[in-house]
């Protein structure tokens, strides 16, 4: 099939059919689609879905996916998230799936730390399994910004991670940002892999010795690569956020 | 249903997509705008891109150029506004490596976009692609609105857009196209100037100054405050800026700005276009060149039409 694909052209779009669309917390909601999921081959990639009514795909990172589904987990930011929210079993989204390089474990860490923010905590899921599922102990560090809004700690535990909450207003676990629980708790990791918002990013950066992989967010157009939208500089070069990235290797980022 | 039974049994007769542009003859008029289509390699991973009539490449200008700060991109209504500021690798790099590495998935001749910010750059980087087998047409980019002294403002004067068309013209021998903005008071004058001064054909629209304020942060969302315009809002405009240049020159005009289905390059070429360029639909569906391709045979027949060229400009 891969091999294929390089001459015929691969084929990345299909229809996909909702199997459930619920609610995690207030704004943050999982759905899972049916579909061909061939070209999703690393933890980190993302979906880009066309939506009724509006011009412009809306890129969602992959949760976790098995043969036939794909989980996706979003937060209600806008008028198309707005309306995914509505959309109900049974009904059908485009997508473009596949896209994007993903988090890499060919660097082969002994003991990994997953680290999410807020709506950057998905697509850790499939990665934690990834690694579990490879013999590695896994510990995750989720941030949030208080109790209400805090989702998949469970699942990342029922998976067989160790798993830190925390909250910055300290309504539940460590008072503070990722960064805090990190440093309270003394974590013992040799690499890390972090998505998340902006500053988070940036305060994990400077606060660990660590080397890791971090996953970015950018306005994008396309999400394939073409209309150059998502640019970044890089120390290894121009990169396109949804190409090359969104996963850039904490030695070759340039903030 | 009834058309698709008419296909299969035969009844319509073969259709002839093909048309010609200043003596390069392409297999049908879709082709994918500069700046929604890279240097091809993107989408070659999506299909064929063989079935295209030809595609124009990434804006491309003397030197690398990252581009503009991000955000760049801005949704619309039934469009979507960029700001990428002309991000290329330089002409050295599309010579060394984009070109060769075309060669490899694309057989027909391109269509090389060319920008900058002088008259002597943009004779330079035509200069350059002039000696490029694989080229067949170099489509002068005197519209880019997203750069500062330079792109647009070429545009915008006919005297400027004259001076570069002549200054291009004296260093290749390969059909010159200018494209046009149609951020300006007389498109018509601009394109008469251009044709004056030697332009074998001419392009338009390029993207529309547009801008989009993200109102909870009460600030502009792109990075840039401005940003072309693009989409299928813009269609009307371009169908009506094609009709009043067509009906003006005499040399060809590529057609584009908002171009979706195979009845919109229908409408297109009946405005006067002989090819039609397909810009941000490949950005939202991969396949949209390749599926309106493939749509032009029906579609035609469903109108009537045997002969595209028939159509150019019978509005």
């Amino acid at each position: 099939m891969m091999n294929q694909s390089v001459t015929d052209g691969m084929y990345k779009r299909g229809i996909y059919r909702i199997e459930a669309n619920e609610r995690l917390t207030p704004a943050v909601w999982r759905m899972t689609l049916a579909g061909d999921t061939q070209w999703i081959t690393a933890p980190g990639q993302f979906v880009n879905i066309a939506l009724a009514g509006k011009y412009l795909r809306r890129p969602i990172s992959v949760c976790d996916w098995d043969d036939r589904h794909i989980v996706l987990i979003y937060k209600v930011v806008g008028e198309g998230t707005e309306q995914m929210s509505r959309m109900k079993a049974g009904e059908t989204l485009d997508l473009l799936t596949g896209l994007g390089n993903g988090f890499s474990t060919r660097n082969n860490p002994r003991r990994p730390l997953l680290v999410g923010g807020g709506v950057g905590v998905p697509p850790l899921y499939a990665l934690a399994r990834k690694l579990l599922e490879a013999g590695k102990p896994v510990e995750v560090v989720l941030g949030f910004n208080t109790e209400s809004e805090i989702f998949y700690e469970e699942e990342f535990r029922a998976l067989g991670c160790s798993v830190t909450v925390a909250t910055a207003d300290g309504s539940r676990g460590v008072k503070g940002f990722v960064t805090t629980a990190i440093a309270e708790k003394g974590l013992d990791f040799d690499y890390f892999y972090a998505c998340g918002p902006l500053p988070m990013l940036h305060a994990l950066y400077n606060a660990v010795k660590q080397d890791g992989q971090l996953s970015f967010e950018e306005r994008m157009g396309c999400g394939f690569g073409a209309c150059m939208g998502c640019s970044c500089k890089t120390k290894y070069g121009n990169k396109r956020i949804c190409k090359e990235g969104p996963v850039l290797e904490k030695g070759e980022i340039i903030w | 249903m009834v058309e698709k039974q008419t296909i299969q049994e035969g009844v319509a007769p073969q259709v002839d997509t093909s048309v010609e542009l200043c003596g390069v003859r392409l297999d049908n008029p879709v082709v994918p705008a500069s700046g929604t289509f890279g240097y091809g390699n993107e989408f070659k991973d999506f299909y064929d891109i063989n079935i295209l009539g030809s595609f124009s490449f990434n804006g491309t200008t003397r030197e690398p150029r990252f581009g503009n700060p991000t955000p760049r991109i801005a949704e619309c209504t039934a469009g979507m506004i960029n700001s990428v500021g002309l991000q290329n690798p330089g002409i050295d790099a599309v010579i060394r490596h984009e070109l060769p590495r075309l060669r490899s998935f694309f057989r027909k001749p391109v269509i090389a976009n060319i920008s900058g910010f002088s008259v002597e750059e943009y004779a330079y980087c035509c200069e350059r692609i002039d000696k490029q087998e694989q080229v067949g047409i170099i489509e002068v980019n005197i519209s880019c609105p997203n750069v500062r002294h330079g792109g647009m403002s070429f545009g915008t004067s006919a005297d400027s857009a004259a001076e570069v068309t002549r200054a291009v013209k004296a260093v290749t021998t390969k059909p010159v196209f200018i494209k046009l903005s149609p951020n300006v008071t007389d498109i018509v004058a601009i394109a008469r100037a251009c044709e004056e001064a030697g332009a074998d054909g001419i392009s338009l629209i390029n993207t529309l100054l547009g801008m989009r304020i993200d109102v909870a942060r009460r600030r502009p969302v792109i990075a840039n405050a401005m940003g072309g315009f693009s989409g299928p809002a813009i269609f009307p405009l371009a169908v009506r800026m094609v009709y009043q240049v067509a009906h003006a020159c005499r040399i060809p005009v590529m057609g584009c700005g908002g171009v979706q289905s195979a009845r919109d390059v229908i409408e297109m070429m009946m405005a006067g276009a002989t090819a039609v360029q397909v810009g941000a639909a490949n950005l939202v569906n991969p396949y949209a060149s390749k599926e309106i391709v493939e749509a032009l045979p029906g579609e035609m027949r469903r109108l009537g039409i045997e002969r595209l060229s028939d159509i150019i400009g019978i509005a």
